[in-house]
């Protein structure tokens, strides 16, 4: 091969953004191994479990930001014990200690001690950006740590995550020097917050440009904020509660003309939705809405609202919305790519959405490509138009809230109608199935789903066959999640090898046994496969018996790191 | 790696238990070893997520709902106690309903393969054949169908089912839609005065928070009508938390109507009712007439009476006086 020096190498490398073509390029040779790995600043680790910290500052010593992910994604749901795993301590402490120079660290499902938070702003000088989602463990005071010490900070991204408020000083210890800000979020707070020292905060943060506030952010100091931060880009309304007669009021609609740079809104947590018009100037610019936590905003005043949102590209909603609101939706926003319609009423198991929204929604809006729809009902015909409308589905989540509901007129399973959309989108990398279904449905999956990456199945299918057409068909398959359904050691068992090309596999409440499991760890020792026995279901007895015994929670994930040493007690790695 | 202790939140008799049980580490765990270690001492350790077990007594059904929070009581449970507070208020009946996994005996959803007791786990009655039939649904369906007013009924819900964040479900449940609501009844359409300072306003929102409870609560002090409408609504709302500590006295104190009665109630539980007024002091609820007690009340605070130490003398001549 011809020559080129390490540095012309290193040049076009930088031109090789995504993970997985970095990925390729290092497996060319040994010497543009070496280069890519020192090269590399920013590294993805899907499962914090699959290597240890010390391995990737080792091999990646050019390291500036990295994202982990911990644990399987059915713990959003509830379904894995709180004590599970996923701490980022670990990581924090191996980085400190080899020095790694950490600007960004990016964090998914993972428990975050406030220690850790204290650790992380004490040892990297360089610190720029902490963005965690969906994470636990932490108060505000580990966020008062990364406010007070990480000197250069310019994002603070905290999106849904758990978090003890021990009320609003956190904010008052950014120090005055302090004026990098460029986005702050935490909107997920639910204690009060120090407001002076929040508007003096953004007064002097020149570069802000995401802002999202909680709950607690009133009126009159939204109006002063936008007042300070007109530049902003991404704003999330926290309380907007007030008399529309009110001085306040009117300052806000002056306040709000001047940001006309808004393209992206959120929040609403409590809202007087009849005042909501003095946001519809900025309407027009916007290019993202999430109103998914604003249940107060609905009827007349949520379609007046959408009816000025002409360039939207992606919305977030609750289902009062209605199939009406989503046609709406359809007839104005055109440049729509994701749709998520959250169920406003989880608990009461009525949504207000059905199969026809969807077309609506389908038909106004050729260019969606992410879905998430939380409806009450679904049909195959609905589906199958859904898919020759748009068969640009990157992403297709469906959840009718009766897991298990048939086609609402023709009872059948919905096989037919998931087919259809699997066959038509061929670009399809993630799927999420609900409704009645058989082993049908994932004949059609492993045929036709060549570039699926993720599926999700709940309560579905007949046999192992179901699960075995997918394990044979999905090439590209990297996580595969299965609860409530009736795949067993066959399916388990009849393509080990598979799993090391996936990044996990999660079982729960299905049929594979404790034999099975075990047969499946002997043979594949680069898997962790672990059993999650909450309740005492187990016995681990050994012996004959494990082929009775069902287990309830399995989850498996590839490993260079072997069995990790801080499972807790109910955890069993086989 | 320590024991998970946080699952025994119900209190102290699992509590007691984990003294017996040899706590295993996972460096100790090995396939070889489990077969000894483990078999012997799961059984002792009776941690339990989820509801005591349906075996247990104290479980009748026609509270099947009433499933408490935080403090150690007989009927208190919880799922996860860091996710745990996935609570739905229905109606104003103040009965609170466990969902994600709440399932007691009515659980519909519970496979027979399963201990009873760990009612936490989704569940399907499921042998390898069809999926759960639609009955379960239907009979869910039903229980809402009466109404979702109608506290008692049980809400059988599948844990991790519709799947939605738990942050999501839970800001959701503590913030419902103003249609479903009745707690928040015209309050979002409304400024709210909750110690903000525009308040020209129609409701009148305080937070009530009570010593040891786990979160605060918000009422609208203009829909009662005096301090006795209060006193009955706070006690809806927090008696899961005073459940174990009134006894007999909180029941038989409901003998008359009086306005320091929310003061005997509470005092019968070993609480008091006190309030920040606007000057930021702290003082006794019923000293004064219901119209000033608005207009000067920025929050309440149930408070133990052994806190309330300046208060509590008044409080016995107040309830010597006036019964």
């Amino acid at each position: 091969m011809n020559y080129f020096p390490d540095e012309v190498l290193e040049h076009i490398f930088d031109f090789v953004g995504s993970h997985k073509d970095r990925n390729s390029v290092s497996q060319v040779c040994k010497l543009w191994y070496r280069i890519e790995s020192y090269s590399r600043q920013k590294v993805f680790v899907g499962n914090c479990y699959a290597i240890g910290p010390e391995r990737v500052a080792e091999r990646f010593s050019g390291l500036k930001s990295i994202t982990l992910k911990g644990k399987p994604h059915f713990a959003d749901f509830n379904l894995v014990p709180p004590d599970w795993g996923g701490f980022v301590y670990p990581w924090i402490e191996a980085f400190a200690r080899s020095r790694v120079g950490l600007e960004e660290l990016r964090l998914k499902r993972m428990v975050v001690s406030d220690e850790s938070l204290e650790l992380l702003s004490r040892s990297f000088p360089n610190f720029k950006s902490l963005v965690l989602v969906s994470c636990e463990g932490f108060t505000t005071d580990g966020l008062a740590a990364v406010a007070a010490y990480c000197r250069q900070l310019k994002e603070l991204d905290l999106q849904e995550n758990d978090v003890e408020d021990h009320r609003g000083h956190w904010l008052s210890c950014f120090p005055e020097s302090s004026t990098s800000l460029v986005s702050l979020n935490f909107a997920c707070l639910k204690g009060d917050i120090n407001l002076p020292a929040l508007e003096r905060l953004v007064a002097r943060s020149p570069n802000l440009k995401s802002l999202r506030l909680s709950r607690a952010v009133p009126l009159d100091v939204l109006q002063r904020i936008l007042i300070r931060a007109p530049q902003l880009l991404d704003l999330g309304v926290g309380s907007y509660l007030h008399d529309p007669d009110s001085e306040n009021y009117n300052k806000l609609v002056t306040a709000i003309q001047k940001c006309k740079s808004v393209r992206s809104l959120s929040g609403f947590l409590d809202v007087a939705p009849h005042c909501l018009s003095a946001f519809h100037i900025i309407c027009p610019n916007l290019t993202s809405l999430n109103l998914s936590y604003a249940p107060g905003i609905y009827d007349n005043e949520l379609i007046k609202l959408l009816r000025h949102c002409h360039k939207l590209q992606r919305l977030w909603i609750l289902d009062c919305i209605g199939d009406k609101g989503l046609e709406v939706v359809a007839s104005t926003c055109k440049d729509l790519e994701e749709l998520r319609v959250f169920p406003s009423d989880p608990y009461v198991g009525q949504a207000a959405v059905t199969e026809e929204g969807l077309v609506a929604i389908s038909r106004g809006c050729q260019k969606l490509n992410s879905i998430l729809y939380f409806c009450q009902q679904m049909t195959n015909a609905a589906l199958i138009t859904v898919a020759k409308n748009c068969p640009n589905f990157v992403r297709f989540r469906l959840c009718i809230l009766d897991p298990t509901k048939p086609d609402a007129v023709t009872q059948q399973p919905l096989d037919e109608g998931f087919g259809a959309i699997v066959q038509a989108c061929k670009d399809l990398k993630r799927l999420s199935l609900s409704g009645l279904l058989t082993d049908q449905v994932f004949l059609y999956i492993g045929m036709y789903a060549e570039q699926l990456e993720m599926l999700s199945i709940a309560f579905a299918g007949d046999s192992d066959k179901g699960m075995q057409y997918v394990l044979k068909g999905c090439k590209k398959l990297r996580k595969l999640e299965i609860r409530d359904s009736p795949f067993g050691n066959a399916a388990l068992l009849m393509d080990v090898a598979k799993y090391e090309t996936m990044r996990s596999l999660w079982m729960s409440s299905c049929e594979v046994t404790l034999g099975g499991c075990k047969a499946l760890a002997k043979r594949m020792p680069g898997l962790n496969v672990e059993i999650i026995n909450e309740n005492d279901q187990m016995e681990f007895v050994g012996g004959c018996d494990d082929d009775r015994q069902k287990v309830e929670k399995m989850y498996l994930y590839r490993t260079l790191a072997g069995q990790r040493r801080d499972a807790p007690e109910f955890v069993w790695t086989l | 790696m320590s024991v998970p202790l946080e699952h025994d939140y119900i209190g102290d008799s699992s509590m007691e238990k984990t003294g017996d049980v040899s706590i295993i580490t996972p460096q100790q765990k090995s396939t070889t070893k489990f077969a000894s270690s483990l078999s012997m001492n799961l059984k002792a350790t009776e941690l339990r997520l989820g509801l005591p077990g349906s075996e247990s007594p104290e479980r009748d059904d026609g509270s099947s709902a009433e499933l408490c929070i935080g403090l150690p009581s007989s009927k208190s449970s919880v799922s996860r106690p860091k996710r745990g507070f996935s609570v739905a208020i229905h109606g104003g009946s103040g009965n609170w309903v466990f969902s994600p996994g709440a399932g007691g005996p009515d659980n519909n959803f519970s496979s027979p393969r399963n201990n009873p007791a760990a009612a936490n786990s989704e569940q399907a009655p499921k042998d390898g054949g069809l999926p759960p039939q639609s009955s379960p649904a239907t009979e869910k369906k039903k229980a809402q169908a009466a109404g979702s007013g109608a506290g008692p009924a049980s809400k059988a819900q599948v844990v991790g089912w519709p799947p939605i964040r738990s942050f999501r479900k839970n800001t959701m449940a503590s913030h419902p839609t103003p249609k479903n609501s009745d707690v928040v009844e015209g309050g979002d359409h409304n400024p709210n005065s909750g110690g903000s300072a525009s308040s020209t306003s129609a409701c009148l929102y305080v937070k009530v928070s009570m010593d040891g409870a786990p979160y605060l609560r918000k009422v609208d002090l203009k829909t009662y009508g005096g301090y006795k409408d209060l006193s009955l609504a706070l006690e809806n709302m927090f008696s899961c938390f005073t459940i174990g500590q009134c006894g007999s006295h909180g029941v038989a104190g409901r003998d008359g109507v009086s306005e320091s009665r929310l003061v005997d109630i509470l005092h019968g539980s070993e609480y008091v009712l006190t309030y920040e007024d606007k000057d930021g002091d702290w003082m006794l609820v019923g000293d004064v007439p219901w119209k000033m007690f608005i207009d000067s009340c920025r929050r309440l605070r149930i408070m133990k009476s052994s806190e309330a130490i300046g208060l509590a003398p008044r409080a016995f001549e107040k309830c010597k006086s006036s019964n």
